[in-house]
Parts: C-alpha cells; sequence; structure tokens
C-alpha cells in the first residue's frame, strides 16, 4: 500500500467520528518550534534595534503576536503539504502524516491561530505590524506553500521572503513604520535562505525527488546548485555588513559579520568544489550548520548590543 | 486506522478509548491553560498601554 493511499484511508477514518488522539505536544509540533525559535530571535532583533522605546509587556505580547504567528504558517503549511511530507524521510513521522492529527483539525489549528496572533499584534501594538503579519502568513501558506514550492525550482529564494518579515514585523511593531534599517535585516535572511536550504537539499535530493518537489539539485543539478550556493554566500557577505555600512550597526558587528560571512563563503567554496558529494556530501552538511550558527550569530549580537550593551553605555 | 468506535444506535454516542480519552483531558488542559494566560496578557497590556494616566484621571 503506497503512502499516499494510506494517507486517503487515514482520512477517510478521520471523518467517521472527526476524533484524533493528539495530545498538546502534538498541536506545538505543528508551531515547528525549531523555526519558531528563530523567528524570534529575528524579530526580536528588530523590536529591540528600533530607535523607540517599546514597554517591556508591549514588546513580549507583541513578540508572542509574532511567534505564533509564524507557527500557524507552519500548520498550515503541514496541513497543505501532508501527501508529500508522508513520503519524505525528514518529515514523515510529522504529526499528520503519522495519523496523531487530522488534517481538517490541523487546517483550523492554523487557521484560528493566524487570526488570534493578527489581532492581537494590532490592538497590542500597530495595525501595519499586523498587516505585515498577516502578509508573512498568506506569503508563506499560499504563495510559498501552495504555488512556489511544486512548480519551480526558485521555490525557496522567492519564498524566502516569508522568513525574512519577522524582523522587519518587529521593527514595524516598535516604530509604525518600515525604515531602511528594518530592510537590510530582511536583505540578510532573504539572502541566507538560498544557500542554507539548497545545501540542505543537496544531501536529501533523494528526498525531494521522491516527493516531486522540484529543488534545484532535482531539476537543475548538484553542479550548478553548487555554484548558486556559492553566488549567494558571495552576494551573502556584504549584505551582512550593510546594517554597519548604513550606519545602523557598529564596528563590532561589522567586523563579526565580515569574520563569519566569509567563514561561511568558505564553506560555500569548498560546496563547489566538491563536485562529486564526497563523504555523504559532508561539505553540504557542515555548510548546512554553519549557515544556523551565522544567523544566530548576527542576529544574536544584535539583540545584545541594543538589550544589553547599549542601555549599560557600552558602546560598539 | 479508525481507532474510534462508532456506535451510532449507542445511546453514550461515540466511545472514546482510554488513549484518546487521556489525549482530550490533556487538550482540554492546554486550552484552559491558554486562555488563562491570554487573559492575564490582555490584562498586563491593558495596564501597560493605559499606564499613569489612569490613576491621574486622565484618558
Amino acid at each position: 500500500m503506497s503512502d499516499v493511499t494510506a494517507i486517503a484511508q487515514r482520512e477517510a477514518g478521520f471523518g467517521a467520528a472527526g476524533l484524533t488522539g493528539g495530545a498538546p505536544a502534538d498541536y506545538v509540533s505543528l508551531l515547528k518550534p525549531r523555526v519558531m525559535s528563530l523567528v524570534i530571535l529575528t524579530a526580536l532583533a528588530g523590536l529591540v534595534a528600533a530607535p523607540t522605546h517599546v514597554h517591556p509587556v508591549i514588546g513580549f505580547a507583541a513578540l508572542l503576536a509574532i511567534s505564533v504567528g509564524a507557527g500557524a504558517s507552519g500548520a498550515l503549511n503541514m496541513w497543505y503539504d501532508r501527501d508529500i511530507d508522508a513520503v519524505m524521510s525528514r518529515t514523515r513521522a510529522r504529526a499528520i502524516p503519522s495519523g496523531r492529527i487530522a488534517p481538517r483539525e490541523a487546517l483550523a489549528f492554523g487557521l484560528t491561530l493566524s487570526a488570534f496572533a493578527v489581532f492581537t499584534l494590532g490592538v497590542v501594538t500597530n495595525w501595519l505590524a499586523a498587516g505585515l503579519l498577516a502578509f508573512t502568513i498568506f506569503f508563506y501558506a499560499v504563495v510559498y506553500t501552495m504555488w512556489l514550492k511544486r512548480w519551480t525550482p526558485q521555490n525557496i529564494v522567492i519564498g524566502g521572503a516569508a522568513g525574512a518579515f519577522p524582523p522587519m514585523i518587529g521593527w514595524a511593531a516598535a516604530t509604525g513604520s518600515v525604515g531602511l534599517e528594518s530592510v537590510a535585516l530582511f536583505s540578510i535572511i532573504f539572502f541566507w535562505t538560498p544557500p542554507h536550504f539548497w545545501a540542505l537539499a543537496l544531501f536529501k535530493s533523494g528526498d525531494y525527488g521522491r516527493a516531486g518537489v522540484p529543488m534545484m539539485p532535482n531539476v537543475k543539478g548538484a553542479r550548478r546548485t553548487r555554484l548558486e550556493i556559492f553566488l549567494y554566500s558571495l552576494l551573502l557577505v556584504p549584505v551582512c555588513v550593510s546594517p554597519w555600512a548604513i550606519g545602523f550597526e557598529g564596528r563590532v558587528y561589522g567586523a563579526l559579520a565580515l569574520v563569519s560571512g566569509l567563514v561561511m563563503l568558505w564553506f560555500a567554496f569548498a560546496v563547489w568544489r566538491d563536485a562529486d558529494g564526497r563523504d555523504n556530501d559532508k561539505a553540504a552538511k557542515q555548510l548546512f550548520a554553519y549557515s544556523i550558527l551565522h544567523l544566530f550569530l548576527l542576529f544574536g549580537f544584535i539583540v545584545i548590543e541594543h538589550a544589553v550593551l547599549q542601555p549599560l553605555g557600552v558602546a560598539s | 486506522m479508525n481507532a474510534v468506535e462508532h456506535r451510532p444506535s449507542n445511546e453514550n454516542g461515540v466511545v472514546l478509548t482510554p488513549a484518546q480519552a487521556k489525549a482530550r483531558r490533556q487538550r482540554n488542559i492546554a486550552i484552559g491553560l491558554a486562555v488563562a494566560l491570554l487573559c492575564a496578557l490582555f490584562y498586563a497590556v491593558t495596564i501597560a498601554k493605559l499606564g499613569s494616566a489612569v490613576l491621574k484621571g486622565g484618558g
């Protein structure tokens, strides 16, 4: 029995009584907690880096709303992608394909949380921030998940915008506007996304191929993917340094962004030169791991600088 | 996989398995906690937004 047939039979079973045995932890898993941690950090960076002081309670509520909104879009993504999640080794244990949560429960959960998150952010901060959050959820769930992901190998290039919005939303929540600084933070995540996900796609290309998802390695080949990873990583270096260049961040940030960006570029260079994917694509795995550290380093530093060092009068 | 015992003629309606009953109880507790936390959050936000203006009688 194929995975797709198994899912269809399982969904028919859900329909009989409409009940599943999903525990709270299964619903939390629909929110993609690991992705949420990145959203929390980047949104917090936008929030604390903004020139407007935000009351801690308002800031916490805004951060919670942004995180829940991002999580809700993850639930909608899992609802729509349940068929391909069932055939990929990385995702087949998720709550829907494994039968712990019925698809319509995930859909209702995602829609409800989306509405709550957008409304809460609007009431607590302002409606520009709420509008950006609503657009982000729409962009991830509809534009990326339903349209781009199964249509073009540029899916994560364009779809990466959804993951790049949180610092801009945080900034908008604090200031009520979208400044050049928040665009710089947006750009860092936007240009970071392709090398990060294509590195993953290189060593998971079999998974994506089975699911029929046109990731770059499956469509254009590994060689072209390795080249594009290197080119995007090259472009990422000046983009990461740009907050210092426009005078928004200090020299310490500039130095950190340059050094860490060059380290990531080195890993990307290794991926490009490793045309055969030796040692089970060890180079791609190293780049994938370092790319996560790179983003956490930059946004973690921005948070520490603006939330801790500057209030203490420590210049950087 | 249909673990739910469905008895249309049973006056008790749908009978849950022990695992489903446990999961439902856990979900109810989680929803209750979430609603309570949401109430506390909105209360705190209201106080933070109004601030000292309320005590001074201002808007």
